[in-house]
C-alpha cells in the first residue's frame, strides 16, 4: 500500500510504500528500495520519512516481555509507546528514567534518536538507560547489543535514526518514583541571565527542570520567560490532583497558520503573565508536568496545511549565554516563531551514541509555522550562529539543515554510515549526506 | 477473577480483547495455530497483569483436535467464564469462485470449524450453566455481496447457529453474544485502503468486553454499523443485483 505520509510538522510531505511488522522472531519483509524503520511518527522532519521507498512500521510490534516490578527492569517490543509503559508502571512505582515530552513515542523510536528530557542534566539520554536490544538486519542477522555486547553497534543504533537496522526489542532500566505526583516551582525571569542563574542554582536539588521563553519580546523584555523545576512527590503529597480527564483535540486543519505575529504577541504576554507572584510552588499529576500538549489532540494543526518546523539547537557551555542572546534576539527580531519556545541546561552526562544530539550547553527548541522563503532563510541564519559556536543542530525535528551543516555539527557521520543497512536509508539521510 | 478462553488468540481483535482482560487480572487459556507467536503474546498478557496465561496450539480446521484443547481449558481453568471464539482468515473471493477446494476450505475454516468449536463447547455451557458465548461473526454474514460472499455465507452460517443456539442456552443463564464487526484495520484487511468507516482493534475488543459484561445479544461494532446494514439488508434484489458492493 504506497501512501502519502507525514511527519509530526507536517512538513514535507512522502510517499512511500508502508508495511507493518508484527512479529518480531520473523525475517524482515521483502521490499524493493530502501525501507526505514518506523514508530509512531512523532518526529518533526524528514528523519522518520522516506520518500520514494519503504516504511517499515514498527508500532504494531508491541508486547512486553518480561517486567521485574522488584528491580524496575522492563523488556518490551520497540513498538511499545511510553504511553503504555507508563500505564503499566507507574501504579507500580516505576517511572521512564527519561522523557521527551510526549509519551505518544515508541521504545524504538526513542534508541534511534536517543531522546532527552527535563532531567538531562541529572540523567543523561534515553540511551543511558537502555540495558541491551536486538538488532536486526536485512542480511537476516540478528545481533545482541549491549554496553559490554557488540558495543560499537550498540552506540551507532542509539541515535542512530534507524539506519543500522531494525530494532525488534529493547530492555530498560526503569526509575523508582513513591506516586504518581510532582512537586515544583515555577519563577518567572525577565531575561536569559536570570535563566542562567536560575539553572545554574537547580540543577543541584532539582531532578526536572526547563523553561519557556517569550521569543517574541524584544528590547528589555528579550529573554524573558517562566522557569520550572520539580521533583517526583514524596508518595503522600498534600494535595493530589488526578490526571486531567478531559481530552481536548484540534478537529481540523485550519486554512492558514492560527500562530502569527499577532495572536504569537499575544498569548506570549498573556501567559508570561499567568501568575501574579514571581514564585508559585506546585504539586500536579505528572500528566501535565511532563506532557502539556498530549491533552490536545492533533495540536500540530494549529499551523494550518504547510505545516511547521521545529528548530532545536545547541550551544557549548562557554559560549551559551552570548549566543543564546543572539539566537533570541535574531528569532525576536524576525517575528516569526511560536508559542512553543523551550530552553534548558544540559548536564554532562556523556551521550551513548554516535550521533547523539545531546551534548553539554544550553538547548533552545521552537516552531516556527511555514511560510516558505522567509522561514526557511531564517533558519539558515540560526544555522551560522550555532555553526560558528561550535553547536549542533537535532536531526530528529529537523526538515531542512543543509548537509554541510549536519557535517559539521556531527563529524562522527563518516564513521558511522558503516555501520548503516546497506537496504536502509531515509529522506533525511539522503538529504544531509547526498 | 475471570477466566477466559480464546480461540484465535493471535488474532488482532482477540489480542486486544485479552489485553483487556489481562488488565483485570484474568486467568487465560489461548489456542491459536502458531505456538511461538502465542508464546510471546502470553508473555505480555503476564506483564499485563493476567494471573495466569495457559496456551495451547490448534489448528482448527483439525476437528479431531478440538475434543482435547476443550477438555484442557476446562481442566486448567475449572470453568470458563467468558469464551472467545475469534479465529477467521479473510478468503480470496476470486480464487473461491475458481477452485472448490478453496472455496470448501476456507467455508470450513470460517463457519465448520466454528460449528464444530461452539457444539463441543456448548455441552459444558449447559452443564456449568453460567458463562459467556462471545463469537465474532461479521457484518458481511448479514447478506451476499459479489466481493467476498464466500465469506460472507460462512460469516451467515455462523451468525444463524449463533442465534439458535443464544435461544436454547438463555434458560440455562448462559449468554451467547454474537459480534459484527465491519472494517477493521488489522494484519487480515493489510492490502486495503482505510477510510473513515474503518475501526482499530482496540475499539473492537472494547466493545467485546463490555457486550460480554452486559450480557448483550448481537453487536455491530462499531454501532454505526447497524442503520449501515438495515439499509443494506432491505435493498430490493432487484436493485441490489445491479449494484456494485
Amino acid at each position: 500500500m504506497s501512501t502519502t505520509g507525514q511527519s509530526w510538522g507536517r512538513y514535507p510531505q512522502a510517499r512511500q510504500k508502508i508495511i507493518s511488522i508484527s512479529d518480531r522472531h520473523a525475517e524482515l519483509p521483502v521490499f524493493s528500495g530502501s525501507a526505514l524503520p518506523h514508530g509512531n511518527g512523532r518526529s518533526y522532519g524528514d528523519s522518520c520519512l522516506n520518500d520514494g521507498g519503504t516504511l517499515l512500521h514498527a508500532r504494531t510490534m508491541d508486547r512486553f516481555i518480561a517486567f521485574d516490578p522488584h528491580t524496575g527492569v522492563l523488556e518490551c517490543e520497540a513498538g511499545v509507546l511510553f504511553s503504555e509503559i507508563l500505564d503499566l508502571v507507574v501504579p507500580q512505582g516505576w517511572f521512564l528514567p527519561v522523557t521527551p515530552g510526549t509519551k505518544f513515542v515508541t521504545v524504538g523510536g526513542a534508541i534511534a534518536n536517543d531522546v532527552h528530557g527535563k532531567n538531562h542534566h541529572k540523567a543523561g539520554t534515553f540511551g543511558c538507560h537502555v540495558l541491551s536490544m536486538e538488532l536486526l538486519r536485512s542480511d537476516g542477522t540478528r545481533r545482541q547489543c549491549s554496553p559490554l555486547q557488540h558495543p560499537e553497534w550498540f552506540a551507532a543504533t542509539i541515535g542512530g535514526l534507524g539506519l543500522t537496522g531494525l530494532v525488534t526489542r529493547a530492555t530498560i532500566q526503569l526509575r523508582r518514583i513513591a506516586g504518581p505526583w510532582m512537586s515544583g516551582e515555577m519563577h518567572r525571569f525577565k531575561n536569559l541571565d536570570g535563566f542562567f542563574r536560575l539553572s545554574q542554582a537547580s540543577d543541584r536539588d532539582y531532578e526536572y527542570t526547563v523553561a519557556w521563553i517569550d521569543c517574541a519580546s524584544g528590547g528589555t523584555g528579550l529573554g524573558r520567560g517562566i522557569f520550572t523545576r520539580a521533583n517526583h512527590a514524596p508518595a503522600h503529597p498534600d494535595s493530589r490532583p488526578n490526571a486531567p480527564s478531559r481530552k481536548l483535540r484540534v478537529p481540523f486543519t485550519p486554512p492558514v497558520s492560527l500562530i502569527n505575529p499577532l495572536s504569537l504577541r499575544a498569548l506570549n504576554t498573556l501567559y508570561f503573565h499567568r501568575q501574579r507572584e514571581s514564585v508559585s510552588h506546585l504539586t500536579m499529576h505528572y500528566e501535565p508536568h511532563f506532557y502539556p500538549l498530549d491533552g490536545i489532540g492533533d495540536w500540530n494543526r494549529i499551523y494550518g496545511p504547510r505545516g511547521f518546523m521545529q528548530y532545536q539547537c545547541l550551544v557549548p557551555p562557554a559560549r551559551s549565554a552570548a549566543c543564546m542572546e543572539t539566537l533570541v534576539k535574531t528569532i525576536a527580531a524576525s517575528g516569526q516563531g511560536s508559542f512553543l519556545a523551550v530552553l534548558k541546561q544540559f548536564g554532562n552526562v556523556a551521550s551513548p551514541g554516535m550521533l547523539s544530539f545531546p551534548r553539554p550547553g544550553a538547548t533552545l527548541a521552537l516552531d516556527f509555522p511555514n511560510r516558505g522563503p522567509s522561514t526557511l532563510a531564517l533558519l539558515n541564519r540560526l544555522d551560522d550562529i550555532v555553526a560558528d559556536n561550535g553547536g549542533a543542530v537535532y536531526p530528529a525535528k529537523d526538515a531542512r539543515m543543509p548537509g554541510r551543516c549536519f557535517k559539521h555539527y556531527f563529524p562522527a557521520w563518516e564513521s558511522f554510515s558503516h555501520y548503516i543497512d546497506p537496504k536502509f536509508s531515509s529522506s533525511f539521510w539522503r538529504r544531509v549526506t547526498e | 477473577m475471570q477466566k477466559v478462553l480464546i480461540i484465535g488468540a493471535t488474532s488482532a481483535i482477540a489480542e486486544a480483547t485479552a489485553r483487556l482482560y489481562a488488565a483485570r487480572g484474568a486467568q487465560l487459556f489461548l489456542v491459536a495455530r502458531n505456538a511461538s507467536r502465542l508464546t510471546d503474546i502470553a508473555a505480555d498478557l503476564r506483564v499485563r497483569g493476567s494471573q495466569e496465561v495457559f496456551q495451547a496450539p490448534l489448528d482448527v480446521n483439525d476437528l479431531d483436535a478440538h475434543a482435547k484443547v476443550i477438555e484442557q481449558a476446562w481442566d486448567l481453568l475449572g470453568k470458563v467464564d467468558v469464551v472467545l471464539v475469534a479465529h477467521g482468515t479473510l478468503p480470496c473471493q476470486a480464487q473461491c469462485e475458481t477452485s472448490v477446494e478453496t472455496a470448501l476450505k476456507e467455508f470450513s475454516t470460517n463457519a465448520t470449524s466454528t460449528i464444530a468449536l461452539l457444539t463441543a463447547m456448548a455441552a459444558r455451557f449447559e452443564a456449568q450453566r453460567e458463562g459467556v458465548i462471545a463469537v465474532i461473526s461479521s457484518v458481511a454474514g448479514d447478506r451476499g455481496r459479489q466481493s467476498n460472499y464466500l465469506y460472507g455465507s460462512a460469516k451467515a452460517a455462523v451468525s444463524a447457529f449463533a442465534s439458535g443456539l443464544r435461544q436454547r442456552m438463555a434458560k440455562l443463564g448462559v449468554n451467547v453474544l454474537t459480534i459484527k464487526p465491519g472494517f477493521v484495520d488489522t494484519p487480515m484487511t493489510r492490502d486495503f485502503k482505510k477510510g473513515a468507516l474503518w475501526a482499530k482493534p482496540d475499539d473492537i475488543a472494547r466493545g467485546i468486553v463490555r457486550g460480554a459484561d452486559r450480557g448483550r445479544n448481537v453487536m455491530y461494532l462499531p454501532s454505526f454499523w447497524l442503520p449501515i446494514m438495515l439499509i443494506i439488508r432491505h435493498i430490493p434484489e432487484f436493485i441490489f443485483k445491479r449494484i456494485r458492493l
